[in-house]
């Protein structure tokens, strides 16, 4: 069965005819070509599929698209604006916290949802934050410096000062 | 080149990748999209051993939505294997299964539902055999036989190989230890599910994008399966979410992909599901060691005697390779004059076992460096000072005639000795009001209180020795391991072909910078285009730490081919010689008449109004250093790189969990060709070393996996993983770029058994075994307190009799091989 449904995503809001219970993931990746968003378990396990709801990381293996109408749906397509990269993106490149890169879109979007709630989180807090989402290159280390890296530049210059 | 005249080289760049990866464009095999794609699945076995009696698509067929459904019986009628002495696999098993997750049929469908559907349509009927489910079981049947080939009885390979005489060599010394260890499997668990889309055009020419670590075996094999000519097969690497050693072999669902592609006139896809990747596997053997060496007083070697008795699994993979590596590496760490190596690898009816990060490397680094940790113990020696004094000589060879060049050891072990504290802490956290111990270790020390007596903290060390590239490809040549074409064009950019592949290690990273520094323009004016078997010379592939070396080499040489003949038309412009000519800031001129320099582009353009276009070729093969007997071929690298670790932990005594604090870990790099992908490199193997010392394990009950998920298989996430204290220690080594070595695998050997010791140091009890798990250490105390030895580990060992010893002189102590010759150098 399929349903008709209007998702809003990055910003742009999509009319879609989509069967009931496909996963948010799969209509990202399928339907929208939002490939960004990655799959590591599609079980809810591994934290690589993660994008926002109204801000809140959601494993989007696990949500269906049918009860997210009229939200606002963030995917890591969504994070640099007019193409100025996200600072937790600039930091991520500069400090090579992404090293095969496939879970970095979901880690990526659980540290802006963390940075959006503190703005001086501390490392164990950075570490909480991100213990649902796995990465199996680097051993943290650089994901938390660049978390800690972006916190810091977005205190110095707030969102509303970055061109 | 000293360092400081280098201008990329050295800086903590980011990667050329980088920015796609932030922003999620960059596209992994599953990320593709054809026209018309089907989507396929695979059929798998639920039974471990099983006669197949017959297999009728014919429901699967009818089912709406199926394009095509294909079995072994669609296939040739060839087996093949990543090595040339293993050819055992079906990529559709046609007679028999050997594994829960062997495949028997393929569907390719409109989309992976339907595919899904039509698979449980397919009526296989099995006569279910036995199945040998470990080591012990598969010799005891010789009865059951899970192949018919090999050295014996479900045994894969049997080896033994002797450098001197080990019996007069445990004569000479003052202590002889024996010991047993056991290593579980683990698996690589990338984050990336394999995946894979093949088309197989009306022009009947068949391209394969995939999540391969080594499109041109891929390349290679699947010409052989598929029985079509190799000109007619286009095989390109996609970005590969992880590999580890994961995505080394030639799959079933690659080649499932291929076929469905072919009957249907369909691109297709396959892309395996969690579940699927545990069961595909190829990753750590378990491994059972027995190791005995003789010391002198002072701590020295005089001898080592280890055998090794792999679980290989269901099939060959790189089990030879694996098997030949739990012993061929030891030697190179320390000095060992007399040396016996015995090694089998055994059928069981599991997933089977290859390569991953370390290859079969960390099952005897832990049980040597265990050992060593025991000998210094009862010869009254401290740890690190003992392996200090033992450290090998450079440029000399080992017992089993490999060719050792830099050595950076020694520097390693004063590096993480110092940083870590250990001269105050080892053996300090004992002692009564040990100071020394960090205020937040205070409720660790024994003396405070009843907190104190539960929770103990301990440090220990281990060292490790590593390739940088193995000697000989898997089949036999004599081209070069790496080949680099460049091509520069007349805006002033660079296009670099190269076959390697960016498992997120960085090789496309490398062979931008190596290019950018020798013509002196920016790694951004570098576009690197790899993993093509079209385009691309061949790399042979992302394994045993060869990519960074081997291809790096290749792309310098293209590099100054390509600086020579645009030096020659700018000196003739100039009016000046081209010895003279330095290529920098995107210029190229004579240094004392700078403001005559010509823009790089324009150089370009004189370059290829003198020479015609300007595309150059580098090529690399390692140097011929294979030992001279049988086996010397595996071991023999262009250098190895050398790593020391310290641990700090606390061991809770009632739960038996550990709690890591800081891992120091110091690395012999040669030369760190950007320091921050070293570092990443490092601290990646010392996370997926932690995973493997503490939780990680591939076991099995009644054939099928008992943790196929993310969330049971426990893997260290944020929590779990300690502060990691990177050195690095250069030793500008002869034989690689700009001198550096590996860094992607050897770091995480000596975790391990530092963690092992560190938990001696804590508690007092021998975890022999990994994982060590908090029911281990329960189990350890628990002897204790029953007043026997506080030992958990292996208590036997299996009935086998290894083959008579290829018996060699050692060559220990000799001068190394001539340093920096080898073919193509010139």
């Amino acid at each position: 069965m399929k349903a008709q449904l209007g998702l809003i995503v990055n910003g742009e809001t999509h009319e879609l005819l989509v069967a009931v219970h496909k996963t948010l993931l799969e209509v990202l990746r399928e339907d929208l070509g939002l490939t960004g968003t990655k799959h590591g378990c599609e079980l809810g396990e591994c934290g690589t599929c993660t994008v926002l709801v109204d801000g809140t990381p959601v494993l989007s293996c696990l949500a269906l698209p049918l009860e997210l109408q009229g939200r606002q749906i963030t995917t890591v397509e969504g994070m640099a604006k007019g193409g100025e990269l996200h600072p937790l993106q600039q930091a991520f490149a500069e400090l090579g916290a992404a090293q095969c890169g496939y879970c970095t879109p979901g880690i990526l979007l659980t540290a802006e949802a963390l940075l959006a709630e503190t703005a001086t989180p501390t490392r164990d807090a950075i570490k909480q934050a991100l213990a649902g989402n796995l990465c199996r290159c680097t051993g943290y280390t650089k994901i938390l410096d660049a978390v800690e890296l972006a916190a810091l530049r977005m205190r110095v210059t707030p969102a509303g000062d970055r061109t | 080149m000293s360092k400081d005249r280098f201008t990329i080289v050295g800086q903590p760049l980011p990667k050329i990748d980088a920015w796609a990866k932030v922003t999620g464009e960059t596209k992994y095999a599953d990320d593709l999209v054809l026209p018309r794609m089907a989507h396929a699945k695979l059929l798998r076995s639920p039974h471990p051993h099983a006669r197949i009696l017959s297999i009728d698509t014919t429901r699967a067929r009818a089912l709406p939505g199926v394009y095509g459904v294909v079995t072994g019986h669609d296939l040739p009628p060839i087996k093949f294997g990543i090595l040339p002495v293993s050819q055992d696999e079906e990529a559709l098993c046609r007679e028999k299964v050997r594994l829960v997750g062997d495949a028997v049929a393929a569907v390719a469908a409109v989309d992976e539902e339907t595919a899904e559907r039509a698979c449980e349509l397919i009526d296989v009927v099995y006569e279910p055999l036995p199945a040998l489910m470990s080591i012990e079981e598969s010799l005891a049947h010789p009865e059951v036989r899970i192949h018919e080939y090999g050295d014996g009885p479900n045994v894969h390979k049997n080896v033994a190989l002797q450098f001197g005489d080990v019996e007069a060599a445990f004569a000479r010394a003052d202590l002889v230890r024996e010991d047993v260890f056991f290593f579980e499997g683990n698996t690589h668990l990338p984050m990336e599910q394999h995946a894979a889309v093949a088309h197989w055009g009306p022009d009947g020419k068949l391209t394969l994008w995939s999540s391969t670590q080594t499109p041109h075996y891929v390349h290679r094999l699947l010409a052989k399966i598929l029985d079509v000519p190799a000109p007619h097969v286009r095989v390109i690497a996609a970005a590969v979410g992880g590999g580890f050693g994961g995505k080394l072999d030639p799959f079933a669902h690659e080649i499932a992909a291929c076929k469905l592609s072919q009957v249907t006139g369909r691109p297709v896809k396959i892309t395996l599901t969690r579940e699927e990747v545990f069961y595909v596997h190829r990753g750590r053997h378990p491994v059972l060691m027995w190791i005995k060496t003789g010391f002198t007083r002072d701590g020295d070697i005089t001898g080592c005697h280890l055998k090794t008795w792999l679980d290989g699994g269901a099939y060959g993979s790189y089990g030879v390779a694996s098997t030949f590596y739990t012993g061929v590496i030891n030697p190179v760490t320390y000095k060992m004059p007399v040396y016996k190596f015995e090694g089998a690898r055994v059928f069981t009816n599991k997933p089977p076992c290859g390569p991953k990060r370390g290859h079969g490397t960390p099952q005897p680094r832990f049980a040597l460096e265990c050992q060593l940790d025991k000998a210094a113990e009862q010869l009254g020696l401290d740890p690190a000072d003992m392996r200090r004094r033992i450290v090998a000589e450079p440029f000399t060879k080992t017992a089993n005639h490999l060719t050792v060049t830099t050595i950076g050891l020694g520097e390693c072990i004063d590096k993480v000795v110092e940083a870590s504290g250990w001269r105050s802490k080892w053996r300090g956290f004992k002692s009564a009001g040990a100071s020394t111990a960090p205020s937040e270790a205070s409720p660790g020390i024994d003396c405070a209180g009843e907190a104190g007596a539960r929770k103990r903290r301990g440090i220990g060390i281990a060292c490790s020795a590593y390739m940088t590239g193995a000697g000989t490809a898997v089949y036999w040549n004599s081209m070069p391991h790496s080949g680099v074409i460049l091509r520069a064009d007349r805006s002033g950019g660079v296009a670099v072909l190269c076959g390697a592949t960016d498992i997120g290690q960085g090789s496309d990273s490398i062979l931008a910078y190596l290019p950018a520094e020798v013509l002196g323009i920016d790694p951004k004016d570098v576009r690197v285009h790899p993993g093509d078997t079209d385009l691309t010379p061949v790399d042979l592939g992302s394994y045993s730490s060869r990519v960074t070396l081997m291809c790096g080499m290749a792309a310098i040489q293209a590099a100054e081919r390509l600086k020579s003949a645009i030096a020659r038309a700018v000196a003739a412009k100039l009016e000046t010689t081209p010895e003279a000519l330095v290529f920098r800031d995107r210029k190229v001129g004579v240094p004392g008449d700078w403001e005559a320099a010509v823009p790089f582009a324009d150089a370009v353009a004189l370059g290829e109004s003198m020479h015609g276009v300007l595309a150059f070729a580098g090529s690399y093969a390692p140097p011929k250093r294979a030992g001279k007997y049988k086996g010397g071929g595996v071991g023999p690298s262009p250098c190895y790189s050398y790593s020391a670790s310290v641990v700090e932990l606390t061991v809770d005594a009632e739960t038996g969990e550990i709690e890591l604090h800081d891992v120091w870990i110091a690395h012999d790099i040669g030369r760190a060709l950007n320091p921050l992908l070293v570092e990443g490199q490092v601290e990646g193997s010392v996370y997926m070393g932690i995973g493997e010392a503490l939780m990680e394990a591939q076991v099995f009950r009644k054939g099928l996996h008992k943790t196929p998920s993310m969330l049971e298989y426990k893997s260290p996430t944020t929590l779990e993983t300690p502060e990691i204290h990177t050195i690095l220690v250069e030793t500008d080594d002869p034989e690689g770029p700009f001198g550096a070595k590996e860094a992607g695998q050897g770091p995480l050997l000596p975790v391990i058994p530092a963690i092992a010791n560190a938990v001696y140091d804590a508690l007092g009890v021998r975890i022999d075994e990994i994982p060590i798990t908090p029911e281990k250490i329960l189990r350890a105390l628990d002897l204790e307190r029953q007043g026997k030895t506080p030992r958990v580990g292996p208590e036997k060992l299996p009935l086998f009799t290894f083959k008579e010893p290829v018996v060699v002189e050692s060559a220990f102590g000799q001068p190394a091989d001539p340093v920096a010759t080898r073919p193509f150098a010139s």
